[in-house]
Order: C-alpha cells, then sequence, then structure tokens
C-alpha cells in the first residue's frame, strides 16, 4: 500500500512539475493558462487521493471523517478551478489582450 | 427607484412562502455537511447544528432550488454520475498530451496557439455550464466566451486538442440533460 | 512513509519557486494573477502534507479547506477588478514604461 501511495505521489509531483515549467515556458497569457490551471489540478487530484488513502488506513470513525473531508476539497477544486479559469479568461478578454499566434504579430 | 422597490417587495413576497419540498432537501444536504465537518457527535453539537442548519435553510432553499423541486431530478444526478468517468478518461489523456507538450524541448515549435468557434445546440443553462467546464477541464482547451444564442469560443493550445470538440463530448452532455 | 512526505513538500515548495517568479516578472497583471492562482492551488497541497508531518490531519484539513475557498473567491474578485484597467497589454512592449500602475508595483 505504501508503494501504491508512493508512485501516486511522484506521478503528481510530475504533474506539478509540468504545471509550474509551463507557466514559464508558455509564451503567452492564454496558453499559459492551459498548464497552470489544468496539470495543477490534475496534480492536486492525484496527490490528494494518495492523501486520502494514507489517511484512512487505522479506520476509525475520525480517520474516515479526515479522508472524506480531503475528497471534498478535491470535489471543491474540481468544481471551482475551471469557474477561475473562466474568470481569468473572461478579464483577459475584456482588457483587450490579444491571443498569442505562431507567425509573428503581437508575440510578448 | 420605484421600480427597484416594486421589485425588492414582489421578491420579499415570494420569499415568504416556503416551498417544503426544497426545505427539506436543503436542510438533508446541510445535515450532512454538518456532520461531516463538526465530526463530534454529542447531544451539544447535534443541537447547535440542527439550529444553524434550520436557519441556513430557510434563507437559501430558494437559491439551491429556483423552481423547486422536480422529479426528474434524481435521473438526472444519476446520469450524471454516468457521465464522469468518461470526463475522467478524457482529462486523464489529454492532462497527458499537454504534459508531453510542456517537457518537449522544442515546445514553440510544436504548439499553434487559436481560436475556434462553434455553435452548440443545447439551450438550458445546466447543460451549456457542464459544457463549458468540460472543455476547459480538458488540458488544451479553454472556453473564453460564450453568449445566450450557444456560441463558444475556445482557444486551444495546438490543431490537435481541437479537433473533435463540439462532437461527442456535447452528444453526451445532451444524453445527460435530455436535450 | 514520513520521509516521503517530507520530500513532497520539500519539492511542492520548489515548484512554488517558479509560478512565483512568474507573478514577479509576468508582463501583464493578468499573468500575475495566473501565477498567483497555481501558487495557491499548491499551497492546499501542502497545508495536508504540513498535517501529516505533524500527524494533526484532522486540523489541517479544515485550515486546506478553508484556505482553497479563499483562493478561490480572491482570484474571483481580483479578476473582476482588473478587467477594467486599460492598456494592460501596451506595457509589455517598449512603449509605456512606468506610465501604468500595474508596472510601478514592482520594486
Amino acid at each position: 500500500m505504501d508503494l501504491i501511495i508512493t508512485l501516486m505521489l511522484v506521478f503528481g509531483l510530475v504533474f506539478f512539475l509540468g504545471g509550474s515549467l509551463g507557466i514559464i515556458r508558455f509564451p503567452d497569457f492564454y496558453s499559459r493558462l492551459h498548464p497552470a490551471g489544468k496539470l495543477d489540478t490534475g496534480g492536486l487530484v492525484i496527490t490528494m487521493t494518495a492523501f486520502a488513502v494514507y489517511t484512512v488506513q487505522p479506520l476509525t470513525m475520525a480517520s474516515v471523517i479526515t479522508s472524506i473531508k480531503i475528497l471534498l476539497i478535491i470535489f471543491f477544486v474540481f468544481i471551482t478551478s475551471p469557474t477561475a479559469i473562466h474568470s481569468i479568461v473572461d478579464a483577459g478578454v475584456r482588457a483587450g489582450l490579444e491571443p498569442w499566434e505562431k507567425k509573428g504579430g503581437t508575440g510578448t | 427607484m420605484n421600480r427597484f422597490d416594486k421589485d425588492s417587495s414582489k421578491s420579499a413576497k415570494r420569499n415568504r412562502r416556503l416551498d417544503p419540498g426544497a426545505f427539506v432537501l436543503t436542510l438533508c444536504i446541510t445535515s450532512v455537511f454538518w456532520l461531516f465537518f463538526s465530526g463530534r457527535f454529542d447531544l451539544f453539537h447535534l443541537l447547535l447544528g440542527a439550529v444553524s442548519c434550520m436557519m441556513v435553510s430557510v434563507v437559501t432553499h430558494r437559491l439551491l432550488f429556483p423552481k423547486g423541486v422536480r422529479a426528474r431530478l434524481g435521473l438526472t444526478w444519476f446520469r450524471v454520475a454516468g457521465y464522469m468517468p468518461w470526463l475522467f478518461k478524457q482529462i486523464l489523456q489529454a492532462n497527458l498530451h499537454v504534459l508531453y507538450l510542456t517537457f518537449h524541448p522544442s515546445m514553440m515549435r510544436l504548439i499553434n496557439p487559436k481560436t475556434i468557434e462553434f455553435k452548440s445546440r443545447l439551450t438550458s443553462d445546466v447543460a451549456r455550464t457542464t459544457l463549458a467546464n468540460s472543455i476547459t477541464l480538458t488540458p488544451g482547451t479553454i472556453t473564453v466566451y460564450s453568449d445566450v444564442l450557444g456560441v463558444f469560443v475556445v482557444h486551444c493550445i495546438d490543431d490537435r486538442s481541437g479537433q473533435d470538440l463540439p462532437g461527442e463530448m456535447e452528444e453526451r452532455i445532451g444524453r445527460v440533460f435530455d436535450e | 512513509m514520513n520521509d516521503v512526505f517530507l520530500y513532497t513538500g520539500v519539492c511542492i515548495s520548489m515548484f512554488m519557486l517558479m509560478p512565483a517568479f512568474r507573478s514577479i516578472k509576468g508582463p501583464t497583471v493578468l499573468d500575475r494573477l495566473v501565477g498567483v492562482n497555481a501558487i495557491g492551488s499548491k499551497t492546499i497541497v501542502l497545508l495536508i502534507v504540513i498535517g501529516l508531518l505533524y500527524e494533526r490531519v484532522d486540523m489541517f484539513v479544515d485550515i486546506a479547506l478553508a484556505y482553497a475557498m479563499l483562493n478561490f473567491i480572491a482570484v474571483l474578485a481580483a479578476s473582476r477588478y482588473f478587467q477594467k484597467r486599460k492598456g494592460l497589454y501596451q506595457d509589455v512592449s517598449a512603449a509605456g514604461r512606468g506610465t501604468s500602475p500595474s508596472h510601478r508595483k514592482e520594486p
């Protein structure tokens, strides 16, 4: 069981690394949102599931409730993360940022 | 000013009427949340929870069920639960794709950001919100804009992620919400 | 198992430096907002890791939940506020050096 949890943690950390690296590497604001919003969400879901599995192990009342709370955090983040991204994108559109295109144009 | 006063008095009159079904359902939901979050089961905490759940339900059951409890609501939830595994599979696949793009050394050559536009046939608010959230959760695509007529503007990171966009996802969501 | 959690926490803290770089250096205000959002979603995991290390997960999980809500509301409010700014993009290019309020925040 410990091995599975460690593997899930490593997998989630790879997702987090991808998200963080993507924020630096991608060329403009709109494409930066792709790794920022979603690889982070994916990493959070995987690592939190690992923590929930680890916490539930003695199988008492308190540990089950703690585990359910961790699952509720996952659910909450899963709902709110697209909403936050939509909000940021909407702000970008209204402020008049133009998407970066491949050939020339207004790149940062 | 006059119009505002009339509206507020009208909504207040509507809120004074208690919708029993919605009230009981909201009470159940808030009670379950109270039990999980407090984690104590002695008499004092249960009583405290009952009182506060009652207060919250009286105020907010109109917000949670604006049109009252419909009979179909239960069936829709089961179909949403059936939609979830497919969405998870899509999310995992596309996540790996964006991960590959991010770690690729010559990423700037591979990506090709562009916006595409399509018209959705979904009509209800909930279905459209689900579609927009699903598109955003599937990496490589972000819903930039959607309006009353059902026009969706989507930003894609490369050619592959935007290819099959309006197709299967919209079909499945239409089946879930029965449109 | 404790070591694994310790190294996980260290790794997450390291990864936080990259969005922090983006939120300090980022050309527009919204880039900074993206960086802050990414840091926030990593902090939720970091809080649970800290709880596991101190063996008080039951306490830290509540803090993490409250932090998730606060992070969401903060991002929502900030993006609602910054959508009104004009010239968000002009100060990136060479022209508007130090003219916009967004630029003056930098040390």
